[in-house]
């Protein structure tokens, strides 16, 4: 898999959230996303930004473009400094919340992308990468 | 390591028209020609080019392909295997173009006679190193190519088995045949709900005649689809569910809480109903002039 | 601040989101509506997201919010104009909206709110056709 180009936006306020959904739109443009596909992975991104800001006290997400053996893909890597998450199998469960969300951001996201993975240690922050494949 | 491949480049060119044929002979024995996918004159020309450009990368590029001045070589190459790749050529036919250069290069640098053995043999090796890359490389986009018609492909299949037909004013149809797997649901969800917008329909009648079983899963595909469709406006109705699928889906545990008929014949009489037009089969009504009171009790 | 702005349209009140909402606006657009609601006794609230491209489980939401809050008020909400993909998405992420009404547009979701109106005042013929 090769990286063809990289963003990187801070995430600090809740315009930033805007900002990572225009960001996104404009990466899965270059990559080649259908309309569908786009919008699903601007919302897994709303959601994932919303819970940097809310849970992980702000943090930056990368925006990649990617492509592997003829397809051309958007990959998206969330990271943040906050309190971490102490069980991430129940936080992945829809609705599950320990703020004032609706529960859906972490499973939505994973169902609106092709490929997730989280790592997150109490205390040490936690790290989402999602992925979107033309 | 500096090899010279300067002097294998003075070689070809100078024995151009000893190796050519050799070549073409050697091509045409692995059956380059057989398929009838391309003519001797093609294979000629594409021979001859590359043969030109190969010497040109010898020349200037040294033993690494990496080399920009391998570069157009390799641009034809690839754009051979992406031609072959979609005539339908196997992948050793395609392979078979580079690797077949071998021996009638080998052959000039064994008779030549003002190389020492030692570099021959020095020169043969970096022949082969150079040219088992490329032909990696020739098949590496072979298999890049055959990708993207399989991409494409599955796309179009995707397409053409979805349909959505517009029954009447405002009512449409989606006869779903085959298995519904995740992709297949977008593909289908994004056929219906664009219909929908284009007609303006109000009522979408899934019809599953055609859909070999349902469990847990294609019950999900087709809960989703209801949802998304009621999320614009409309509403759905199934259809279609063979008394086998039935007693399955209930042996499953598997429940489909939407409006469903047992046939598409029934589900349009009832969309019928729903948008205020009377079917004269209905005991109920007396036709023509029961038919607004009618909709305005089952608006309700 | 900025405000999406709210129009009266007979007893029916219509907003039309035209922006890429930030979560601040969703929420100064559900307090507005509250009030809006009461003082102009509102029988219905059109709300069109036809331009929006996404909507979020913060905007689904704030959508399931508006459309509680009215009926408490009695008023009824319909949701109209959703794209296609933003529809998928949703069901995808899922929310389904199950509180909500929903109309293909504005036209559309009018006759839902004056079909309740009707029905609720007195027996009425509704032609539609």
């Amino acid at each position: 898999m090769t990286t063809l180009k990289t963003e990187r936006l801070d995430i600090r306020s809740s315009d930033d959230v805007v900002r990572v959904r225009q960001l996104t739109r404009t990466m899965a443009l270059a990559a080649g996303l259908g309309l569908v596909d786009q919008t699903k992975i601007i919302t897994a991104a709303s959601e994932l930004a919303r819970n940097t800001l809310d849970y992980g006290g702000g943090g930056f997400v990368l925006a990649e473009l990617v492509e592997a053996s003829a397809r051309r893909g958007l990959r998206l890597t969330f990271e943040d400094k906050g309190p971490g998450i102490p069980d991430v199998e129940a936080a992945m469960k829809d609705g599950f919340t320990s703020g004032k969300g609706m529960g859906l951001g972490l499973g939505g996201a994973k169902r609106l992308s092709n490929e997730f993975s989280i790592h997150s240690q109490p205390g040490e922050g936690t790290k989402v990468v999602i992925a979107r494949w033309k | 390591m500096a090899v010279n491949t300067g002097n294998v480049a003075e070689l070809v060119g100078s024995n151009e028209q000893t190796i050519l044929p050799e070549w073409i002979e050697l091509q045409k024995k692995a059956g380059s020609l057989q398929t009838g996918r391309i003519t001797e004159n093609e294979l000629a020309s594409q021979s001859r080019e590359f043969l030109h450009l190969l010497r040109d990368g010898l020349s200037r590029g040294g033993s690494e392909v990496s080399n920009s001045a391998y570069g157009p070589a390799k641009q034809m190459l690839a754009d051979v295997s992406r031609s072959r790749a979609l005539q339908g050529f196997s992948p050793s036919e395609t392979a078979t173009f580079v690797f077949s250069l071998k021996q009638p290069i080998f052959n000039v640098l064994n008779r030549n006679t003002t190389l020492s053995p030692a570099q021959a043999a020095e020169l043969t090796w970096s022949v082969t190193l150079l040219l088992d890359e490329l032909g990696l490389y020739t098949l590496e986009v072979f298999q890049k190519s055959r990708e993207e018609v399989i991409v494409r492909q599955q796309r179009e299949i995707a397409e053409l088995s979805t349909p959505v037909v517009k029954l009447w004013d405002g009512i449409l149809a989606l006869p779903l045949i085959g298995t519904l797997d995740s992709q297949r649901t977008q593909v289908v969800m994004e056929n219906l709900l664009q219909t929908v917008v284009e007609t303006e329909a109000e009522i979408a009648i899934i019809d599953i005649t055609g859909v070999p079983t349902v469990d847990t899963l294609t019950a999900q595909h087709l809960l989703k689809t209801v949802a998304a469709a009621r999320l614009m406006g409309a509403d759905c109705i199934i259809s279609g569910i063979r008394p086998q699928i039935a007693q399955t889906m209930v042996h499953l545990g598997v429940e489909l809480n939407v409006i469903s008929k047992a046939t598409l014949a029934d589900a349009l009489a009832l969309a019928l109903e729903r948008t205020g037009r009377a079917v004269t089969r209905l005991k109920k009504a007396t036709p023509a002039s029961g038919q607004n009171k009618m909709s305005a009790e089952k608006g309700q | 601040m900025d405000r999406i702005p709210i129009l009266k349209f007979g007893n029916a009140l219509l907003v039309t989101i035209q922006v890429d909402m930030h979560d601040r606006l969703a929420t100064a657009l559900e307090e507005d509506l509250t009030s809006k609601i009461v003082e102009h006794g509102a029988k219905g609230v059109l709300i069109d997201i036809s331009a929006l491209e996404i909507v979020d489980s913060f905007i689904g939401r704030m959508l399931d919010n508006i459309a509680a809050v009215s009926r408490i008020l009695d008023a009824e909400t319909v949701v109209v104009g959703m794209r296609p993909a933003v529809a998928i998405t949703l069901v995808e992420l899922g929310l389904s909206l199950a509180g909500v009404k929903t109309a293909l547009n504005v036209e559309r979701g009018m006759a839902l709110i004056q079909a309740r109106l009707k029905t609720s005042d007195e027996d009425d013929d509704d032609a539609e056709d």
